[in-house]
């Protein structure tokens, strides 16, 4: 019975990401989307919080929304898989539930 | 209204006021109410902020609906879940909340609280548990 | 599988409306069902026929309203909402003694109740929002 979870804000200018990621439970999938996808960027604060997930939660970023904000894949965080929209249907599709953290 | 009845979270982050969110998912619940499925709601995060007494909107001119809270036991929206760390980050306590209660039915009427407090481990498995999550 | 798409934000302003129709395209494109869309909040913003977005940007109400032909979908704009920001068909209008109309193609006002029967209709329902 795995969620999937939906973040589209920055982890800079909003608390989503972190709580998203309190919350999430091993076997979910956390989608960062649309300004969101700042959040899967390598070498920021966020690391340890990622880190302390223990491998049981998955990370996606919506391969579109890095696109146009000219974040390059090569400087994301270890193990994000990269996703198209097709990708995001997909993980709707196989998660029991989608919860969105706006 | 139908058969198939299935388990409806709606999740309140944010605080009242600053936003419609609040008030406008508070009307989906209402509304919802109609169709006998199983509704739970989530405050967590700035949304335990909307549960607090003593709301007085009359110098900012905008419509006080805290009162309405407490008319979800009538509606038979009876769990509101509210995360204890979310309480505890702002400085909140229960005693902050209003009062929000329920006539059991099968307890001879018995008057219960309807805000049931939760750890963030035991909201993640009340959010685990549902088939649709609305989110506002 | 059926999706349920709930949108949250107006055009423009907001990405919500455009994750929303590019999500929807891929799931048509995928083989799924998309059991409604509903617009809620300034959501409803999205279904105004009078906007005139600049011609070198996408045209958020006109790529809905074609999906919506294209495929039959069924765009559901809730009235309480509507009516606090603006948002009315003929009958809202004559029934408000409001003097115009603004609904576009392939949009219908409903009530909040259409909300929860797609959350009981459809396999999956995903949120786009601020």
């Amino acid at each position: 019975m795995a969620t999937l979870h939906t973040v589209n804000k920055s982890p800079f200018a909003t608390q989503s990401l972190l709580s998203c990621l309190a919350h999430a439970k091993a076997g979910d999938t956390v989608l960062m989307i649309e300004d969101g996808v700042y959040g899967a960027s390598a070498g920021t604060g966020l690391a340890e919080a990622v880190a302390g997930l223990g491998g049981g939660v998955t990370l996606a970023v919506l391969a579109p929304d890095l696109m146009a904000r000219g974040i390059d894949a090569a400087r994301l965080m270890d193990g994000v898989k990269s996703v198209d929209y097709a990708g995001f249907v997909d993980l709707a599709a196989t998660h029991d539930r989608t919860q969105s953290w706006l | 209204m139908s058969e198939t009845v299935k388990k409806f979270l709606y999740v309140n982050r944010k605080a009242p006021y600053g936003t419609i969110y609040a008030q406008e998912s508070l009307e989906v619940v209402l509304i919802g109410a109609a169709f006998d499925q199983d509704v739970s709601m989530a405050f967590l995060d700035d949304g335990v902020f909307q549960l607090t007494k003593g709301q007085d909107t009359k110098e900012i001119g905008l419509k006080n609906f805290s009162p309405t809270f407490r008319a979800l036991g009538d509606f038979e929206v009876t769990k509101l879940y509210v995360e204890k760390e979310s309480l505890a980050e702002r400085g909140l306590t229960l005693d902050d909340l209003q009062n929000i209660e329920y006539e059991d039915e099968d307890d001879d009427w018995a008057e219960k609280p309807s805000i049931r407090l939760v750890s963030r481990a035991e909201m993640a498995d009340v959010m685990a548990d549902q088939d649709v999550i609305l989110s506002f | 599988m059926k999706f349920g798409i709930v949108v949250n934000e107006g055009p423009y302003t907001h990405q919500a409306s455009d994750t929303a129709y590019n999500f929807a395209k891929a799931a048509l494109a995928g083989g799924h069902e998309i059991s409604r869309v509903f617009f809620y909040h300034d959501g409803v913003n999205v279904g105004t026929r009078l906007s005139i977005p600049p011609q070198d940007d996408r045209q958020i109400q006109e790529q809905w309203t074609a999906l919506a032909k294209e495929h039959e979908l069924d765009l559901v704009i809730c009235i309480a909402a509507a009516q606090r920001r603006g948002l009315l068909d003929e009958n809202e209008a004559t029934r408000q003694g409001k003097d115009a109309n603004n609904i576009a193609d392939g949009f219908r006002i409903s009530g909040l109740g259409q909300l929860i029967e797609m959350g009981i209709q459809a396999d999956r329902t995903v949120t786009f929002g601020d």
